[in-house]
C-alpha cells in the first residue's frame, strides 16, 4: 500500500473537477464560484507538492508558496468587487448579474 | 506496517478532502461551504505533512484558514446570501456541465496512470534537497538568493491587492461628522469667532 506520486496527482485531479462543475453548475451566488477557484488553486499546489517531494527539487514548493500569494491576493479582490456590487444592486444572484450582457 | 499506516493515514485524509471539497460545491447554506473548505484546506495541509513538505502545509493552514477563510466567512455574514441550489441551472447547462467535468476528470486521470510523463533519465534537481537542512531551511536558503525577485514581486502583488480592497470597498458617506484637519487648519479666526455688544437686559436678539 505504498503511496506513489500518481495517487497524489488523482487527489489533485479529483479537486480540479469538483472545482470546474461548481463554477460550471452553480446558478445562485457567487461567493460559491470565489471557493472553487480556490479549490482549483488547491490542486495546483497539490500537483507542484507531490512533484516537488517526488523529485527532491525544493522549486516546486517556492511555486506552491507564490501560488498561495496570489491565491490570497485574488479572494481578497474577489471579494471586495462583491461587498460593492453588493451594496449598488442589494445580492449577488448570477441570475441578476447581467447589465453587460449585449 | 508503517507502511500501511502511512496508506491508510493518506486514503483517509485524501477521502476527507475530496468529500468536503463536494461539500464546498454542493451544501446549501454558504456557512457550511465556507466551513467545509476550511476542513479541505486543513486535511490538505495534513497529505502534504504526510509527503514531507511541513513548511507549505503550515503556511496553508496560516493563510488560508487564518486569513481567506475567515474573510470569506466575513463577507458570507455580512451580505445577504440567499440558498445555495447547485441544481437549479441543471435544465439550461446541465447536460453540458456533466459532460465537461466527466471529461477532465477521465482524462486527467488516465494521463496520470499511463505514466505518459515518466522519464527515463532521471531529471537534474535545480534546487536538491539534502539530507543535512530541513525544509524550512532550504526553502529559507533558496527563496531569499534565487528567488528573491519573484519574492518581493510576491509582496508587491499584495500591496496592490491591499490597495485595490481598500479603495474599491471605502465609500464616502454623507451626514457623518468626521475631522477634516486642512480645514481645522484653514480657519481663520474671523470666521470661527464674532464679537457682540450685548446691551444688558435685552440678550442678543
Amino acid at each position: 500500500m505504498a503511496i506513489t506520486l500518481e495517487h497524489y496527482l488523482v487527489v489533485g485531479a479529483l479537486l480540479l473537477t469538483i472545482g470546474l462543475f461548481g463554477i460550471l453548475l452553480n446558478r445562485r451566488n457567487v461567493i460559491i464560484i470565489l471557493m472553487s477557484v480556490e479549490l482549483m488553486l488547491l490542486s495546483v499546489n497539490v500537483n507542484l507538492i507531490a512533484f516537488s517531494t517526488e523529485l527532491g527539487d525544493l522549486t516546486g514548493q517556492i511555486f506552491a508558496l507564490l501560488i498561495l500569494t496570489v491565491a490570497a491576493a485574488e479572494a481578497a479582490i474577489g471579494l471586495a468587487i462583491l461587498v460593492v456590487f453588493f451594496r449598488n444592486r442589494g445580492n449577488i444572484e448570477i441570475e441578476d448579474i447581467n447589465s453587460m450582457k449585449g | 506496517m508503517a507502511e500501511i499506516i502511512t496508506g491508510l493515514t493518506f486514503y483517509l485524509f485524501a477521502a476527507v478532502t475530496i468529500a468536503s471539497a463536494v461539500m464546498v460545491v454542493g451544501s446549501r447554506n454558504a456557512v457550511h461551504s465556507v466551513l467545509f473548505l476550511i476542513l479541505a484546506f486543513f486535511t490538505c495541509s495534513a497529505l502534504f505533512v504526510l509527503r514531507g513538505a511541513e513548511f507549505v502545509a503550515m503556511i496553508l493552514v496560516i493563510v488560508y484558514v487564518g486569513a481567506v477563510a475567515v474573510l470569506f466567512l466575513f463577507v458570507v455574514m455580512m451580505l445577504h446570501v440567499g440558498e445555495n441550489r447547485l441544481f437549479q441551472g441543471v435544465k439550461r447547462f446541465g447536460v453540458v456541465g456533466v459532460l465537461v467535468g466527466v471529461a477532465v476528470a477521465v482524462e486527467l486521470i488516465i494521463v496520470i496512470t499511463t505514466r505518459a510523463f515518466r522519464q527515463d533519465t532521471p531529471a537534474v534537481a535545480a534546487n536538491p534537497a539534502t539530507a543535512d537542512l530541513n525544509v524550512t531551511e532550504a526553502l529559507g536558503r533558496i527563496l531569499y538568493t534565487d528567488y528573491f525577485l519573484l519574492f518581493q514581486m510576491c509582496g508587491l502583488v499584495l500591496l496592490v491587492a491591499m490597495i485595490g480592497a481598500i479603495t474599491l470597498t471605502l465609500r464616502q458617506r454623507d451626514g457623518v461628522k468626521k475631522q477634516s484637519i486642512p480645514q481645522q487648519i484653514e480657519r481663520k479666526r474671523d470666521e470661527a469667532i464674532a464679537l457682540r455688544k450685548v446691551e444688558s437686559g435685552k440678550g442678543i436678539g
